[in-house]
């Protein structure tokens, strides 16, 4: 290319740069060269500060999501005092309900997102159906809080029901044998205030704490009596709420079975977590 | 005393210049982040940066900004340093950029540095822009952390998230206004300290655009 200056004809000089300052600002070339570098240069300094940035970013987030675990844990009434008396870090995890092992592809942030889409549940046969869900999420968070050498020592596994009034959601500790209740917490229910609706009452949530879930032979004997409890597997029923009880019984029957944790149980029991 | 220009520059805008007070410039984001002394300050130091940085960048590159696409340039410039500054607060200032939410970002839009880098950096060299800037940035900084003061004193009976008054509902006397956290406050605020500064400088208050008609006779 020769050193023609395209407008005003001033002596161009070998150095394209300082071609390009000459030109005038109302020049096409210039105003076209300007914005593109002024672009350019934006960009770099956008995309440099993303990427150097986005480490410490994530852990932030990470330690965010943490506190709000802790906090969400915490705030059910019932949990935050087993969660100090049995001391150690709480973590959450995404597991997939049909491997009972923890689902690595689906990070607990995007969780949501996953069970937006209805290719991951799975509908449920009458047959397997005890709780009265019609389907169930293949991917469940639950909470691991672990002792100083990194063993569970409560598993916290959310369970939801059909009771009398609607759907029962409760999240069940257990101990780290994994078959005694540590304790149980109500987070949602609309049963009849005053009768069923006594599930939410501490008093009532109590009665689980140390009740065995299965017997030796591995079935699920765990139920709620219909009067005082009767034996290792029963919590005393509540007055004028059998039915309400019955969903508790089968809620807990369904997400402790092979539908629900049971491969996780299982696992769990091999020392995978 | 004299005082050199470079001084006069930097202090202009703070009392007798203020853009938030004199030009009611930027007094969008001065009343959405302003219920905490907090907030107040991040966005002030935000800005702040933003502006003195832009100003430098556009006063140095001021003579070879085509004309007819210099707004897009200013804008671009200004809108990456914004996303740069919302990076580092989102690094290392998690707790306040979540309490500050978009506003960061609108900082782009804010019209006080618009306003500076088209009507002062692009027609001065960098030093005395960016100084010009960082002036303006303080008497924003200066407005908006008055009113966060005043709103979380009132609001919340803290400074700075320390309680400053014993709250009624843990035992002490105080009942905090909680208009003060509300919207509306900063507005009644800002209008009260535009009053108070035209009331003290004259000079400052506007001619009347309309002549009020003259009263008319009340028959009985």
């Amino acid at each position: 290319m020769d050193n023609r200056n395209p407008s005003d004809g001033t002596p161009g000089t070998r150095n394209p740069w300082r071609r390009l300052l000459a030109l005038p600002n109302e020049s096409r070339a210039k105003t076209v060269i300007v914005a593109f570098l002024v672009s350019a240069i934006c960009a770099a300094l956008v995309s440099g500060a993303t990427v150097m940035l986005r480490p410490i970013q994530a852990a932030n987030r990470a330690a965010e999501e943490q506190a709000r675990i802790a906090a969400l844990v915490r705030g059910i009434p019932g949990m935050a005092g087993l969660l100090e008396q049995s001391g150690g870090t709480l973590s959450t995890v995404v597991i997939d309900l049909a491997s009972g092992r923890a689902a690595d592809a689906v990070p607990p942030a995007a969780l949501e997102t996953a069970l937006a889409d209805p290719g991951n549940w799975t509908v449920l046969e009458p047959e397997q159906d005890i709780a009265g869900l019609g389907q169930r999420p293949d991917f469940v968070q639950i909470y691991l809080l672990r002792d100083e050498v990194g063993r569970v020592s409560l598993a916290l596994l959310p369970l939801s029901g059909q009771g009398y009034g609607g759907r029962i959601d409760a999240i069940l500790a257990l101990e780290a044998d994994l078959n005694t209740v540590a304790g149980i917490a109500v987070t949602r229910h609309s049963e009849t205030p005053g009768l069923g609706g006594r599930i939410d009452e501490a008093a009532w949530q109590a009665g689980f704490a140390g009740t065995a879930l299965r017997d030796p032979a591995g079935a699920v004997r765990f139920r709620v009596a219909s009067g005082p409890a009767a034996g290792d597997y029963e919590v005393d029923g509540i007055t004028g709420a059998t039915r309400t009880g019955r969903g508790v019984t089968r809620m807990v029957r369904f997400w402790l079975g092979p539908e629900g944790y049971g491969p996780l149980l299982d696992a769990m029991a091999r020392g995978e977590f | 005393m004299v005082r050199s220009p470079a001084w006069s520059t930097l202090t202009a805008p703070l009392v007798h210049q203020n853009p938030v007070m004199l030009q009611i410039l930027g007094i969008c984001s001065a009343l959405a982040v302003t219920t905490t002394l907090a907030t107040a300050l991040t966005m002030s130091v935000a800005l702040t940066v933003v502006l003195t940085l832009a100003a430098g960048v556009i006063s140095l590159i001021r003579r070879h900004i085509p004309e007819t696409i210099r707004l897009i340039v200013q804008i671009v410039i200004i809108a990456s340093l914004v996303i740069v500054i919302d990076q580092v607060l989102q690094a290392w200032f998690a707790e306040l950029s979540r309490a500050l939410s978009v506003y960061v970002g609108l900082i782009t839009t804010n019209c006080l540095v618009l306003g500076r880098t088209e009507a002062f950096a692009r027609h001065n060299p960098p030093p005395r822009a960016m100084i010009d800037a960082l002036g303006n940035g303080l008497g924003y900084s200066l407005v908006l952390c008055v009113i966060g003061a005043l709103r979380e004193f009132f609001g919340k009976g803290a400074l700075l998230g320390q309680t400053v008054l014993p709250l009624a509902s843990e035992g002490g006397w105080f009942t905090p206004l909680s208009l003060m956290l509300l919207a509306p406050s900063a507005f009644f605020l800002l209008g009260l300290m535009v009053w108070a500064v035209r009331s003290l400088l004259p000079e400052q208050a506007e001619a009347p655009q309309h002549a009020p008609p003259p009263r008319a006779e009340v028959e009985r």
